[in-house]
């Protein structure tokens, strides 16, 4: 290619007007959704390429690419344009979304290409929680899909409001209305409840263009707008600045002693200097003083400016906390309902315990109840005990400190979060505030006059939680009974759960699955809490196969009090034992999800006690146990007299 | 009270939100300077995000040891202008190698003075996050990328594989050594770029404005002879024309366009007529097809 001469150059004046021009347009960010094959990638094409968006080169790269791996002939194949990964191109498939930017002379607009195939559900997700209008492509031959509902419902729960219905690829049904029609109904009857303000259907050909953006005359009896006809003037403006002032605080700013302001992004409202604003999670009370800005001080700010406040005081904020109108306050609870879209091949397990992300805060939560999964076919609530990957449902949520928020309904910012894998660290799910509960509001920890410590100080022992895993065999239930002996003789006050003897009990209700293995741990590390609390040292003898699950009990008791020991014995050694004979039965395939055999175990880390078994009697382990809790003690005796750091 | 914000308003304070996050959630950020006009924006908006303060890490620039003259020039007197932490890194085996566009092409040149140079720093500092100007509508791998992108501690990138990104919270969560490349201007486009370094007055780079300036031809492009390591070949001559650049990188792999636009208005008005994308003056993406994609996937920004 030869480099090129730019042309006519535009005088200063004009390019000022035309400046200025596009910095009155508005925004509208949009995604394309539906089933494979719909045609999403070929529309956005079309789009590009009818707002003259695509330059001679990339037309060039383009004409080359369609040869090579195109699907439409002779003819350009557009959706080569946006699949922007060799993958994709290679599979003639769009796996993750891409965003694309082009503008007419009355608005600019930002569109993501998202997936269609189920397994990147999660990936459409993204492309649908930053857009305010969905354009929900069906395949004229095909109808309405099992994807297009399930990107209907999550477009819907993610609070857009706004649908295309593109009724695509018309021209290989021979532009019949009667199609469109029953496309329409079908659509229309099942959207009914999503909560939809606009549904607008158009028949077209994406691949030719008929109704993109030139009306089609091949469609007489469609008298409708076209895509871009459409796309310009819908409105679609949620007034953010309408609602109640909230400003989540995103940064501490503090480079000297004489400055403190608190950055982050306006979620909502106004705000003024001079004005009354309330710290949501302490209730505290103070004014602006300032609205700092690069280039001089505000007077006033909105909803969507990114600005850092000073208050008129010292009061305490920090990160994740939010600076409200004193006239409308948002929630704080740590216990709320919430609809969670799942993310992640490993299912949502309630129990387990995940990292709650809001825009500023982050804590850690556990799914309390999964009140129901929605069926993307037919909305029929559906009980059940876990949330697989791209499922959606209802969840009561728990977390470890009280966040503030409003329903996602009221604002789209402070009603949202992520949670995130413990261990993996990727974002497995996506939630929707629905309410707080309000239990939460009403219990109220009680403020106990007798405490842990005089409990404990009354025994003479500081208490611990020493937490026995490993196989099925390993010789857990041995050494702790041991263990036990040996501090009882040296006057020490103790507690056994065993696995075994638990589940015939508090937790006899339970199974094996993966969600009841979870809800038997969590309980389990309920009770060892209470008991430390009581002043005891607890031994627990469980399993506990996940790793996320001794961090979860790990993380309930006070620092240095869990001690996870690591009762290491190979699995063919524990198989040979077999004391229960549970091995030969579970390798005969007669015991279904046996740790080890066909359910996972996760090895420890980073245990405080490691104890291999192998070739070591049970009264050696018990000493260096013993040893591990003896040096304990010494050690924060020192730390309590000052003696010795 | 209504105040409806501007198209550049929107950006900026999501650019903004953006390099506050990672302030706030990352112990050892750094910014990717470039010395480019996106750079320059990106360097601009820092300034803004945490303004009355410094920015609250250090600009790191990776010299290929190639790049124009008049961009070094720039980069120093910037430095000292804005009083910011510049740290300055050369793949010191790449040069001891004599590792040069000229002799072993832009693939090979790229490769180790600049994806393996960068690792190489990252690695060298520690950074758990850095900042790059990449904007979406550059290209189409970049126009698949998250704002926040994972690395894991190879410094690989797994399109197939990217964290969902869900409104505007982002998992900044990683295990040590892995870390996370962010992309503040995403979603500015190249108009948006010029009209804010107009409205901002931000100062860019002077080979933007076109100027007379001794270039020859070579392989269909104009390339600007900057220093004596430009050898001609037989029939090349050096002939000094009117140009400009509308993309700074290393200069025997970046071609100049002929024009007259010496002012930031006219620049904007050529553009509006253009006809062809600015990464066209990068030698680079057009080694082979996906080259953008094989490069991202090794630690090229």
């Amino acid at each position: 290619m030869r480099h090129i001469m730019a042309k006519s150059l535009a005088p200063t004046d004009s390019v000022r007007d035309y400046l200025a021009a596009q910095e009155k347009k508005s925004l509208l960010r949009f995604l394309t959704c539906g089933s494979v094959d719909d045609g999403k990638s070929t529309l956005i094409g079309r789009l590009l390429s009818d707002t003259k968006q695509i330059f001679e080169d990339q037309l060039a790269a383009l004409e080359r690419d369609s040869r090579k791996h195109g699907t439409t002939g002779d003819d350009i194949d557009f959706a080569l344009l946006v699949d922007g990964l060799e993958a994709e191109r290679e599979q003639g498939i769009t796996i993750d979304v891409a965003y694309r930017f082009f503008a007419t002379p009355k608005r600019k607009f930002i569109v993501a290409d998202t997936p269609g195939h189920e397994q990147y559900t999660r990936n459409m997700a993204t492309g649908a929680s930053t857009a305010d209008l969905a354009i929900v492509l069906i395949d004229a031959r095909q109808g309405v899909l099992r994807q297009t509902r399930r990107h209907s419902i999550i477009a819907s729960l993610l609070g857009i409001r706004h649908i295309v219905l593109a009724v695509n690829k018309i021209d290989l049904v021979d532009f019949d209305q009667a199609i469109f029609d029953r496309i329409v109904e079908d659509y229309g009857q099942f959207s009914r409840d999503l909560g939809f303000q606009s549904i607008v259907p158009i028949p077209m050909s994406a691949r030719y263009g008929d109704n993109v953006s030139g009306r089609s005359d091949n469609m007489q009896w469609y008298s409708g707008p076209t895509l871009i006809e459409h796309l310009e003037t819908v409105s679609v403006e949620e007034a953010a600045v309408e609602l109640p002032f909230r400003f989540p605080v995103q940064y501490v700013n503090r480079p000297n002693l004489d400055f403190r302001g608190f950055a982050g992004t306006i979620a909502s409202g106004a705000i003024a200097q001079g004005d009354e604003v309330v710290v949501a999670k302490s209730g505290k009370s103070s004014h602006i003083k300032r609205i700092v800005a690069y280039g001089g001080d505000l007077k006033q700010a909105v909803a969507g400016q990114a600005i850092t406040l000073v208050l008129d005081d010292e009061v305490e904020v920090s990160r994740g906390n939010m600076l409200v109108s004193p006239a409308a306050r948002p929630q704080v609870a740590d216990q709320f309902a919430a609809n969670i879209v799942w993310f992640d091949e490993h299912a949502l397990l309630p129990g387990r315990s995940y990292i709650l992300r809001t825009e500023t805060d982050q804590t850690s939560a556990t799914v309390t109840d999964l009140k129901y999964r929605i069926n993307v076919n037919d909305f029929a609530h559906e009980a059940a005990k876990s949330l697989e990957m791209n499922e959606v449902g209802i969840c009561n949520i728990s977390t470890r400190a009280p966040i503030a928020f409003d329903p996602f309904a009221e604002n789209r910012t402070t009603g949202a979060f992520i949670l995130i894998d413990r261990i993996s660290n990727a974002t497995v799910g996506a939630g929707m505030i629905v309410h707080s509960l309000r239990r939460a509001e009403n219990i109220h920890w009680q403020s106990l006059d007798v405490g842990k410590r005089v409990r404990a100080d009354m025994k003479n022992q500081r208490p611990a939680v020493f937490w026995f895993t490993g196989l099925s065999g390993s010789g857990k239930s041995t050494i702790a009974n041991l263990f036990e002996k040996k501090l009882f003789a040296t006057g020490r006050h103790t507690y056994i759960l065993d696995g075994d003897n638990v589940r015939h009990g508090l937790n006899r209700d339970l199974g094996f699955t993966d969600a009841d293995r979870v809800e038997n741990i969590r309980r389990v590390a309920e009770v060892a809490k209470l008991m430390a609390d009581a002043g005891l040292i607890v031994i627990v003898s469980f399993i506990s196969p996940f790793s996320a699950e001794r961090r979860m009990a790990r993380e309930l008791m006070a620092d240095g009090e869990f001690i996870e020991v690591f009762v290491d014995t190979p699995f063919e050694e524990c198989a040979k034992r077999d004391p229960k004979g549970l091995y030969a039965r579970a390798l005969k395939g007669e015991i279904k999800n046996f740790t080890g055999v066909d359910s996972p175990y996760e090895a420890p880390e980073k245990p405080e006690i490691h104890l291999k078994t192998l070739g070591r009697s049970a009264e050696e382990m018990v000493d260096a146990l013993e040893h591990w809790l003896n040096e304990r003690d010494i050690a924060e005796d020192q730390y309590d007299s000052g003696g010795g750091i | 009270m209504t105040i409806a914000l501007t198209h550049l308003q929107r950006l900026e304070a999501e650019s903004i939100h953006i390099f506050r996050e990672v302030a706030a959630a990352f112990s050892k950020p750094v910014m990717l300077y470039s010395v480019g006009k996106d750079s320059s924006v990106l360097m601009h908006l820092a300034m803004k995000a945490f303004y009355p303060a410094k920015p609250p890490f250090p600009f790191l620039h990776v010299d290929t040891t190639w790049k124009f003259r008049e961009m070094i020039a720039f980069r120093d007197q910037m430095a000292q202008k804005l009083g910011f932490d510049l740290l300055v890194h050369v793949n010191e085996d790449g040069v001891r190698d004599n590792i040069n566009p000229f002799d072993h092409g832009s693939n090979t040149h790229t490769h180790v003075m600049k994806t393996v140079a960068l690792r190489q720093a990252l690695d060298k500092y520690g950074f758990d996050a850095a900042f790059g100007g990449a904007r979406r509508d550059e290209e189409k791998s970049r126009a698949k990328e998250r704002i926040f992108s994972f690395r894991n501690a190879q410094h690989v990138w797994d399109p197939k594989n990217q964290r969902p990104e869900m409104w505007k919270i982002f998992n900044t969560r990683i295990a040590s050594g892995e870390s996370i490349r962010v992309f503040p201007l995403s979603n500015w486009t190249e108009l948006d770029i010029w009209q804010y370094i107009l409205q901002e007055n931000i100062p860019i780079v002077p080979l933007y404005f076109a100027k007379e300036r001794p270039v020859v031809e070579r392989d269909g492009m104009l390339i600007l002879n900057d220093d004596d390591r430009m050898k001609l070949r037989p029939g090349e001559t050096v002939e000094n024309r009117l140009v400009r650049f509308r993309t700074l990188g290393c200069y025997p792999l970046t071609g100049a366009i002929e024009s007259a636009a010496d002012t930031l208005e006219a620049i904007v008005g050529e553009m509006l007529t253009a006809r062809t994308s600015e990464r066209q003056g990068r030698l680079i993406d057009r080694d082979e097809a996906g080259s953008m994609e094989k490069k991202k996937r090794e630690g090229y920004f």
